[in-house]
């Protein structure tokens, strides 16, 4: 499989485009591996290629149990960026966003990372002190930020209901260096790039049990036959309490339904990814020209894969407090994810909870811009038997401890964050 | 997605609030290794794939406390109860 380059598109061109091979592998599993990864999404592939890459463990697959990128990685809203607060996860995402500004180079695949930022409106005095103190939390992490005054908004994004009289903007945070990418493009070019350096990329092949010597995990069943392995890594997002059940596991995780919209395509128009601070409401424009949005959870337990109507409703209420010409529009398309809510808003990437296993979930509505960070922090936590620094808080036992990072500070309950 | 109250009637779901699994049950103070029972009432869910009893309150109509059995593959509604066991009749003055 050859570098893609400008050579490489001319040569291409001039054969009539039939000297493509396919980007990778369809690997049949092999009888066993040093690492498996359960899970073809984003994470799973990203933790597979930085295995690879940064550890040099190579006789690594990933087992996806439909096609790779089949579940949320290519179901989100491609939002990326690192406008977060604590200390325990601020330092992980801005990591994740470096990478993200190095990954077309690193994989030599065009993953569509546009950086046109991200404005977080505030409306009210209380949410610009917020707002300011995040946006100092960022820049202490390394980040970026700027608070935007009214006018400076206004400027960027005319066409928001400055004068609402429930929800008058008063400002923005800005993080410029956020935006988005191109989901389906991250998910081939990291599947691109381990099978480059020997990853098997499995697909079709659900895993269905695990196979056990004493406590430790040294192995999975799968619809393809037993397959064993040193090291077993879970990232199977809104699947993993139902992956983990034949373990007799119980995680502080539920499932929950997330939707997204699409309108029809418009002329450029938003600039670059907008929320509205005072009800879940977010929008960036897809490259197609469509409004991309979407909002809250629907906030109960469902591994349903669809949305229901209230949650539309809601959003679409969003929607028109904030930017009224919303109301014009069609709605093309919605659908419907499954997410893993924890318990406090945060993921977990750690050791265990069983000898051999290793665990990667709880993404709630926001692992996408995780991506790469993930899948790095993953790697290592595979690959060293202990966490990075930059996953170091997002343990396990963090709810039995009380360490957690409760972002919010809503308290235990995934429909309230 | 509608929810029957067994006082109110068929309702849609925007009218009642959400609390989440209704099999943990409160350990007591006084149980040995409480901070581990605690533990698992709090965080930690069976979160399966299929029928699950859960809470429901019926916020914008009786105001009662709903036990709930919904599968949630599919949120088919298989049986609505008054959370409370006691709660199996109307208030008095209300028959
Ligand atoms: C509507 C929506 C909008 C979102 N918007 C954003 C956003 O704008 N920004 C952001 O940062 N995040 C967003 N997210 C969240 C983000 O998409 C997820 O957190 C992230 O993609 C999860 O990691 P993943 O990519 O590995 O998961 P997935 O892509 O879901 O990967 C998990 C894989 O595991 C596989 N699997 C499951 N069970 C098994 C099994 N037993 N055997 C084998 N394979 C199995 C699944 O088929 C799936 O392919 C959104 C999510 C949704 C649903
Ligand atoms: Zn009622």
């Amino acid at each position: 499989m050859s570098r893609y380059s400008f050579l490489s598109l001319i040569a291409n061109a001039l054969n009539g485009q039939t000297g493509w091979a396919p980007a990778w592998r369809d690997a049949a599993p092999k009888p066993d591996y040093d690492v498996i990864i359960v899970g073809g999404g984003g994470h799973g592939l990203a933790t597979a290629y930085y295995l690879a890459k940064e550890h040099g463990i190579r006789n690594v697959a990933v087992l996806e149990k439909g096609h790779i990128g089949s579940g949320n990685a290519g179901r989100n809203t491609t939002i990326i960026r690192s406008n977060y607060l604590l200390p325990g996860n601020e330092p992980f995402y801005e990591w994740s966003m470096k990478l993200w500004e190095g990954l077309e180079q690193d994989l030599n695949y065009n993953a569509m990372v546009s950086q046109r930022g991200i404005i977080n409106l505030f409306h009210s005095d209380a949410q610009r002190d917020a707002y300011a103190r995040r946006g100092n939390a960022m820049r202490l992490a390394g980040a970026d930020s700027e608070l935007l005054d009214r006018e400076q908004v206004r400027a960027l994004c005319p066409f928001l209901d400055f004068d609402n009289s429930r929800f008058p903007i008063k400002g923005g945070l800005m993080q410029a260096r956020a935006g988005t990418a191109r989901h389906d493009a991250v998910v081939w070019g990291y599947a691109r790039g381990a099978d480059r350096l020997g990853v098997d990329i499995v697909q079709n092949c659900e895993v269905t049990g695990f196979i056990r010597d004493g406590d430790a995990v040294v192995g999975v069943e799968t619809t393809r036959g037993a397959i064993r392995a040193k090291k077993v890594g879970l990232a199977v997002a809104g699947s993993t309490s139902r992956v983990v059940k034949s373990l007799g596991l119980r995680l502080p995780i539920e499932s929950h339904a997330l939707q997204a919209f699409v309108s029809e395509g418009l002329k450029p128009l938003v600039p670059g990814v907008i929320t509205f601070g005072m009800g879940h409401f977010y929008v960036s424009q897809s490259d197609k020209g469509g409004l991309v949005f979407g909002g809250d959870i629907d906030g109960y337990n469902s591994y349903a894969q669809r949305g229901n109507l209230p949650v539309v409703e809601d959003v679409a209420e969003g929607g028109m407090a904030v930017m009224p010409l919303i109301g014009r529009l069609r709605m093309l398309r919605a659908w419907g994810g499954l997410v893993d809510m924890s318990m406090d808003g945060s993921p977990i990437i750690d050791v265990g909870p069983l000898p051999g296993l290793y665990l990667n979930s709880a993404w709630n509505y926001g692992g996408f811009k995780a991506t790469p960070a993930s899948g790095w922090c993953f790697a290592h936590t595979i690959a060293k038997g202990v966490a990075h620094q930059l996953n170091a808080a997002f343990r396990l036992d963090r709810f039995r401890s009380g360490h957690v990072i409760d972002e919010k500070g809503v308290g235990a309950q995934p429909n309230l964050h | 997605m509608r929810i029957t109250c067994p006082y109110c009637g068929t309702r849609s779901s925007h009218e009642f609030a959400y609390l989440g699994d209704a099999t943990p049950t409160r350990p007591s103070p006084d149980t040995p290794d409480v901070a581990s029972t605690f533990h698992a009432y709090v965080y930690e869910r069976d979160n399966p794939a299929g029928p699950l009893d859960e809470l429901w309150y019926h916020t914008a109509g009786c105001r009662r406390w709903l036990k709930v059995a919904r599968d949630t593959r599919t949120h088919e509604i298989l049986a609505v109860a008054f959370a409370r066991k006691d709660e199996t009749s109307l208030p008095e003055g209300m028959e």
